[in-house]
């Protein structure tokens, strides 16, 4: 554990666990994020980092367990925190938490600029009807304005108008996470923001969530394979093997750990 | 007070059964379709439709004897699934899912409106076949030969069903492309012949639920498969929808609830139609997938 | 660009003013070569053209598949029809069992009993919503095809109320040619201004992926819901049309079967396309109507065939069949019509030109 203890926890489970019929598929899970933390989820394939993200934004509820988030928007301090424990997904999103997939979940039929602004539909102040009656059109400009705002800043806005699903597949990750931005979070989860990517665009977006993290004041956590990314941008680490966690601690301390290095043996590190 | 006795409710439970029988094979042929396709045959009653007119015209108009006619109607009812198949939904097996389901709509009206035109809409008495519909006395309940008839045979087409699914090549072909066409191909499996197959199947046990039907039912009109093959594709959705044994258990559950639910609460016989639907949403209520039904796994 | 954006402006009025005008002469029979049938005729497209929008607004931009129409429809044709009759017309009209006393009394301007027939279809659909909605796919689809038929059934048994089997005739024919297309107008407007909004890509957001809708804060049972009761609104608007246009309904006209003669107009026009929407409902209305001649017997150059009741719906299925197979995407895709589409496609090409036509 590092010495920013003294910062505010914005995410932490308690004993998570996750079975599906008989197959536990993350088993006594205690993850906690801090603000203004990267902290990755590390593992070989299978280790049940993915079903870790599941329930913690609510796609699935945990067997057992718990799980706590101090909700607030991106640029205000978080809140106390609160157990969202079986919280429904865009209940948990609405508080503060917004997240990418590991195999890009885009809105295929749309632009670019149309998925953004679908990231930010949660926040919407005007009802159906003075949306569609065009009372609301200042908040529907303010949205539009926004978005411009968010492409441009995230260097997507020469692809503002194409198809999202024409983009070459680093952009749609990218796209991915400033759709997830849209939704104003706090706590941002990125499932394998770098697969795909060859090493130079790797290395980009390294500095792309280090931009985002100080930019949106935000705290991340991510799951990677890429190795040479994750040791450089966290903050902290854990490593799930058959959904235990079988250790934690910063970059350094994981390198070194003998079971880390048994869990990954033979297994391609860089999958 | 609602009162009965026992041989009252044995005659109850004997024609709930019938019907549902009936219900079961219909219900096969849906559920088979749905389980390799993902498509709801509607165009399945239909082909029901169509195999009553070819009994009626095997045994009514040229006089053949029951069992060549019942043979001949089995065999023309498969074809003309296979046919229904080859030209209507194998040109849309790269397609989205909805072109294929206009497709059976285009069918089932084709069929429809062809049934008027060459059978006319003038009903029709569907023929006697066998000595299904001879009466049987048993104290005071009495049954058509054919509450006998319809168990025993949907028993024998169910278990030599499960039997070919479940322990030969063909039935293995069936369940690795209800999978995954492009694995099953990779595996030597010739899909499109497994997908005609199934159709082949399916419309054959259809034509044995409508001879049945036509006993119990003997009228026919270019329309009468419509509300039965609703009913029956219900009673699949009830087992589960791509369940076999589901099927069954659906089309059987609803034919003997339909028949109970008439009897007890006779005042509301107008509303009898209603019944299957209401017990089909009751059923999805408690189980969103039916009763077998494989539950949606969404991959995240 | 401000220049580029105008003439689209301008041109869409001034079709909107002749649409009026049209409609109007017609309306008045200054148009020698429209008769009364072709009227009917294009009054029924305007109705399937409404029909069409309920039903693409829930299965083509919301990703719902609810075969669910007729019930609505069914709850809107009844409502409006009983509720604009006169109570002498109606103490006429059910003379096997008198109507209920205050059914029988009522009696409201034709625009009233039309919003009155909306309502109550998105009322009832607000209650059939909460138990199916959570149903998916085909599930949801037969769930609701299964209400639609209950509704069918309880309005062919209530005798006092629906007058049964016999149903209802003499509606007033209040829904002219006029109120067809000023309606289907002010329908088209609404989905366009709808699909456009927030609400409208917080849908297509559903269709595309639930699980990162959701994902987005997007509250996917709130806006299924939304999405079906507007729906069955305008498909009891437009049951209530239909039922003054046709003058006489039955529970039996609202038969499941009609929600598929809806399905093919959507996806034939294209799902998610109200341009398709609208062109396809006015194509396969009119073509069916067209196709008449065939029952009549024709000759075919030497061949002559002779008059055969049904030959026309035999056709109409087989051209049905031919242009699923060859327009699996329908007319449209989910493409709109747009001007500058339409000018593209009489522009020289360039090179790498991109053309969205039409």
């Amino acid at each position: 554990m590092s010495e920013t203890t003294a910062a505010r926890r914005v995410l932490h489970t308690e004993a998570a666990t996750m079975r599906f019929g008989g197959v536990t598929a993350v088993n006594n899970l205690n993850v906690e994020v801090f603000e203004g933390e990267i902290v990755a989820l590390i593992g070989p394939n299978g280790a049940g980092k993915t079903t870790a993200f599941n329930l913690i934004t609510g796609v699935y509820t945990p067997t057992e367990g718990k799980v706590f988030f101090a909700p607030g928007r991106s640029g205000e301090a978080p809140q106390a925190e609160t157990e969202i424990t079986g919280k429904k997904a865009d209940a948990i999103t609405r508080m503060g938490m917004a997240r990418t997939f590991q195999n890009i979940r885009l809105f295929k039929t749309q632009t670019v600029f149309e998925n953004i602004l679908i990231g930010q539909h949660l926040h919407i102040k005007s009802g159906l009807f003075s949306a569609v009656l065009g009372i609301g059109h200042k908040e529907e400009k303010a949205m539009r304005e926004r978005a411009d705002e968010l492409l441009q800043l995230l260097g997507l806005d020469h692809v503002r108008n194409e198809p999202c699903a024409s983009l070459p597949y680093g952009l749609q990750r990218k796209l991915e996470i400033a759709r997830a931005l849209a939704t104003n979070p706090t706590l941002l989860l990125l499932d394998e923001p770098a697969a795909g990517m060859n090493p130079q665009e790797t290395v980009e977006l390294t500095d792309f969530i280090r931009d985002i993290r100080s930019r949106f004041s935000l705290s991340v956590l991510m799951i990677e394979h890429h190795m040479d990314l994750v040791m450089d941008i966290s903050d902290r680490i854990y490593v799930l093997d058959f959904g235990q966690t079988i250790a934690a601690g910063t970059p350094a301390e994981i390198q070194n750990n003998p079971r880390v290095i048994e869990a990954y043996l033979g297994v391609d590190a860089d999958a | 007070m609602f009162t009965f006795t026992f041989p009252q409710l044995l005659q109850q439970l004997a024609n709930g059964v019938t019907v549902g029988c009936l219900y079961a094979l219909v219900a096969i042929g849906y559920t088979m379709v749905y389980g390799i396709l993902r498509l709801i045959n509607f165009a399945h009653c239909d082909i029901f439709m169509m195999s009553m007119y070819f009994c009626y015209y095997a045994i009514t108009v040229f006089s053949l004897p029951w069992p060549i006619a019942l043979v001949l109607v089995v065999v023309a009812t498969a074809v003309l699934g296979v046919i229904i198949e080859k030209s209507a939904y194998k040109p849309l097996r790269e397609a989205p899912r909805i072109s294929l389901l206009i497709s059976a709509i285009g069918v089932s009206y084709l069929l429809e409106n062809l049934a008027t035109v060459v059978f006319t809409g003038v009903p029709r008495s569907f023929p006697a076949v066998g000595d299904m519909q001879e009466i049987l006395t048993f104290g005071e309940v009495r049954v058509m030969k054919l509450a006998i008839y319809a168990p025993i045979i949907m028993l024998v087409l169910l278990f030599s069903l499960l039997f070919l699914i479940n322990k030969t090549k063909t039935g293995m072909a069936m369940r690795a492309s209800s999978k995954d066409f492009e694995t099953a191909r990779l595996m030597g499996i010739n899909v499109n012949k497994t997908i005609s197959m199934t159709f082949l199947i399916g419309s054959a046990l259809a034509a044995v639920g409508a001879v049945i039907w036509g006993q119990r039912y003997p009228q026919i009109q270019p329309f009468v498969g419509v509300m039965p093959g609703l009913k029956c594709f219900i009673a699949a959705v009830i087992g589960g929808i791509g369940n076999i044994k589901g099927a069954v258990v659906g089309g059987m559950l609803l034919g003997v609830m339909e028949i109970l639910i008439v009897w007890r609460f006779s005042a509301l016989s107008g509303y009898k139609d209603a019944f299957a639907f209401i017990i089909l949403i009751v059923i999805l209520l408690f189980k969103p997938t039916g009763l077998f039904g494989e539950t949606f796994v969404d991959k995240v | 660009m401000k220049k580029s954006l105008s003439l689209p402006r301008i041109l869409t009025i001034a079709c909107l003013v002749l649409l009026a005008v049209m409609v109007q002469l017609i309306s008045m029979g200054a148009l020698p070569f429209i008769d009364n049938y072709m009227i009917r005729v294009l009054n029924l497209c305007a109705v399937y053209a409404i029909l069409g929008l309920s039903m693409n607004l829930v299965n083509g931009f919301t990703g719902m598949f609810s075969l669910g129409q007729a019930g609505f429809m069914a709850v809107g044709a009844y409502v409006t029809a009983l509720f604009a009759m006169t109570p002498e017309v109606k103490e006429r009209v059910f003379y096997l069992e008198p109507i209920e006393e205050w059914l029988g009394a009522i009696h409201m301007p034709f625009i009233v009993a039309l919003l009155l027939g909306g309502l109550a279809a998105a009322v009832l659909s607000f209650f059939i919503g909460f138990p199916v909605l959570r149903l998916k796919g085909d599930y949801l689809a037969i769930a609701t095809l299964g209400f639609a038929e209950i509704i069918r059934i309880i309005f062919l048994n209530l005798q006092t109320i629906t007058n049964g089997a016999m149903g209802v005739k003499n509606i007033p024919p209040t829904a002219d040619i006029r109120w067809c297309f000023a309606v289907l107008t002010l329908m088209v407007v609404f989905m366009l201004r709808l699909i456009n909004s927030s609400y409208g890509r917080a849908f297509k957001a559903i269709r595309d992926d639930e699980i990162a809708a959701e994902a987005m804060g997007i509250n996917l049972f709130k806006h299924k819901m939304m999405s079906f009761i507007l729906s069955s609104f305008i498909a009891g608007i437009g049951g209530g049309l239909m039922a003054s246009v046709v003058s006489a309904i039955t529970p039996n006209l609202f038969r499941f079967t009609l929600a598929y003669d809806i399905l093919l107009i959507v996806v034939l026009g294209g799902q998610g396309s109200i341009t398709g929407t609208v062109v396809s409902a006015f194509v396969i209305t009119a073509a069916k109507e067209w196709l008449r001649w065939l029952d009549a017997g024709f000759s075919l150059g030497p061949i002559t065939v002779p008059e055969i009741a049904g030959l026309r719906m035999v056709i109409f299925s087989v051209l049905l069949m031919v242009i699923i197979l060859f327009y699996r995407q329908g007319f449209f895709g989910s493409r709109e019509f747009s001007w500058e589409g339409l000018f593209n496609i009489f522009r020289p090409k360039k090179k790498g030109d991109k053309k969205e036509a039409a």
